[in-house]
């Protein structure tokens, strides 16, 4: 194996590498972490990382961009990135604010009725 | 007729458009009067329930279903020239049309509950939005047959339920709701992780055609896992129970009766992952034995583990969310001993069948008592301000109609002979002791320390003298009694009729998850 397959390994394993790496980050993050608002930023790592692995996927180095009228008039079409991943990614971007949104607001009542945002302290409900 | 036809054709899409679109317009329409909002949330429902009664007895005569978006005719599958279908399309076989009615039914009940249960508060338009939504959320993972688009309806369900959880903020509804919200973004990101699993192996979104091409790769087995353990997280099974109990004691009484049901529809996707997504495969593979078994020692844990936790508890909505998660290990017991033995015919035709019809049988049972008893739960809150059984007494003696409904919600979950519920149990308790004694042993054992736990709640609510802060307390409005009316109805046709249940809308539902083949041949066609 000579240093340019080496690299190219590289090249194609790193975005996936990153992804495990932010999974395990969130996971670590929203079961360790005692504040809300660092529970949240994990969830958020975990969606990170999961859109990351839909747009790795559809993405190989020097493809063009999926629109038909706007690409070079000599582009081979195996030369597309894949535009499914893309919208996939957009959807679940959309929703993952949605989702951030609402627990973060969510937060903000929790403060307000307990003053603090340290979960050990929130336990009104359990048993 | 040709309207009829009109209907029939694009019944599918319609059963979820028409509440999507009612979502919308209901701030509007309340603009009008409080009542002509109440009166058009509660007519989109019905609507959405008739124009389902007409697909299910056209599914019923003609089998299973698909609908193509986008396509100029909805029946073409595979564009032309294409191997495998690109577009978003939606499958609607006997499983999915009963837990179509299942959604609706409780909808229906609950929407119509809330007329009074909410007239206290402020802020009403928004709040039944969010209603529709979450019957949207519903619907859509069970009518669709691309995974996108369930892990999609999946996050709408999360958003709308969690927000109405927490909508009145009073008390601890926060701390429910953001919980609640938590493990379901949790588990909504595992599905997501899954379905990229799946899609960069083998390039579709669509159920069928990936169960069609599914190689089962360690990476599939990982995937399988993932997308397992985001269902079972929201559909409060043992070992992620926890946010169970809090966000249905803290939700409204008509909202905690539809968080049965979106946890159902989490059900109903884990068995139509492990059932049509995989079942070829794990046949193949003999794999699924092991696959069953989990199924089962997540149900086993459910039951036992709920109904223990349950018997200490005072808040009376806690107590019932506990015993939710022990009705909810009954279904996967009855479905996981079905998975067990599904490659092997002789013993799938000598129990494994009847396990399935139990355990399928069991979730409308479920959805309808198990909402029963929140409503009921809900009267007893809005007549006493309180959850505290312990401060509770004597309510029977001016809420007979609640009384009532409890009695019937209590005997139904309980298993008690002419009820429903005994009616599902024993068709559990039967097949599930051919598969293994023990099994059987301890569903009954849980079955009966259920009764007791209802026993205690019955007692210490409704019966002894008439406490003196409650001198006042009389039935509740005429609303929510025709809301609890509706559900109590369904459990007294199938107390009646549970042989004609069974036979009407039970086994097209088993019938539908056992066959895989078909499920994949509407779309890809071959065999």
């Amino acid at each position: 194996m000579n240093a340019e397959t080496i690299l190219e390994l590289i090249y194609a394993y790193t975005p996936f590498a990153c992804v495990a790496a932010l999974i395990i980050l969130g996971l670590y993050c929203c079961i360790v972490r005692r504040n809300i608002i660092k529970i949240i930023l994990g969830v958020s790592v975990i969606e990170s990382g999961a859109n990351l692995f839909l747009i790795a996927h559809g993405y190989r180095t020097g493809s063009v961009a999926p629109i038909y009228t706007l690409s070079p008039s000599d582009t081979n079409p195996l030369n597309y990135a894949l535009p499914i991943p893309q919208a996939l990614t957009l959807t679940s971007i959309v929703i993952g604010v949605a989702v951030a949104a609402l627990m973060l607001s969510l937060a903000i009542h929790i403060y307000r009725k307990y003053g603090t945002l340290d979960v050990r302290k929130i336990t009104k409900l359990k048993g | 007729m040709q309207f009829v036809e009109f209907i029939s054709t694009h019944a599918p899409i319609l059963i979820l458009a028409i509440p999507l679109i009612c979502a919308f317009l209901t701030p509007l329409v309340s603009r009008i009067s409080d009542k002509a909002r109440n009166i058009f949330v509660t007519c989109a429902i019905a609507l959405s329930l008739a124009t389902a009664v007409l697909l299910a007895l056209d599914i019923y005569a003609n089998g299973a279903r698909t609908y193509v978006f986008g396509a100029t005719s909805p029946g073409i599958v595979l564009p032309s020239g294409m191997n495998l279908p690109i577009r978003i399309m939606y499958e609607v076989d006997g499983m999915s049309i009963f837990m179509v009615f299942i959604s609706l039914i409780v909808a229906l009940g609950a929407s119509i509950y809330s007329w009074a249960a909410t007239d206290k508060y402020t802020g009403k338009d928004r709040y039944y939005t969010l209603l529709l939504l979450m019957v949207v959320g519903m619907l859509g993972m069970e009518l669709t047959g691309d995974i996108f688009n369930m892990f999609v309806f999946f996050e709408i369900l999360s958003i709308s339920s969690s927000a109405l959880t927490a909508y009145y903020i009073e008390g601890d509804s926060a701390e429910g709701g953001l919980k609640y919200m938590l493990l379901s973004a949790i588990g909504g990101l595992f599905v997501l992780i899954a379905i990229t699993l799946l899609y960069s192996q083998y390039n579709v979104l669509n159920m069928a055609a990936l169960a069609s091409s599914i190689q089962y790769t360690t990476l599939d087995i990982v995937a399988l896992g993932i997308l397992m353990t985001g269902f079972v997280m929201k559909c409060g099974a043992v070992p992620l129970h926890m946010v169970t109990p809090d966000a249905y004691t803290v939700s409204p009484a008509n909202i905690t009766a539809m968080l049965v049901t979106a946890s159902q529809a989490c059900l109903y996707a884990l068995f139509r992952v492990s059932f049509t997504l995989f079942g070829k495969s794990i046949i193949e593979n003999m794999t699924y034995g092991t696959v069953g078994i989990i199924l089962i020692v997540i149900g086993v844990l459910s039951m036992f583990v709920g109904v223990t936790m349950a018997l200490p508890q005072h808040d009376v909505k806690r107590l019932m969310a506990y015993h939710a998660v022990s009705q909810t290990g009954y279904m996967l017991l009855g479905v996981g001993v079905g998975l067990a033995v599904m490659g092997d015919s002789s013993q799938m035709d000598a129990f494994g069948y009847k396990a399935m019809e139990g355990g399928i049988f069991h979730i409308i049972n479920h959805a309808m008592y198990k909402g029963l008893l929140f409503l009921t739960a809900g009267a007893m809150l809005y007549m006493t301000g309180t959850r505290d059984l312990n401060k509770m007494g004597g309510l029977g003696h001016k809420m007979p109609w609640t009384a009532g409904f409890f009695i019937i919600g209590a005997l139904a979950i309980s298993g008690v002979p002419p009820m429903n519920g005994f009616a599902s149990k024993l068709l559990i308790y039967e097949s599930v002791y051919q598969f293994s004694p023990l099994l059987s042993i301890i569903a009954m054992v849980v079955s009966i320390l259920t009764l007791a736990s209802f026993v205690k709640v019955f007692h210490s609510a409704f019966m002894g003298p008439q406490l003196s802060d409650y001198r006042n307390a009389k039935e509740v409005p005429k609303s929510m009694i025709v809301g609890m009316c509706v559900l109590a109805a369904v459990i007294v046709v199938f107390s009646l009729f549970p042989d004609w249940a069974v036979k009407t809308i039970v086994d097209p539902a088993v019938d539908a998850l056992l066959n895989n083949a078909g499920y994949v041949h509407n779309v890809v066609g071959g065999a």
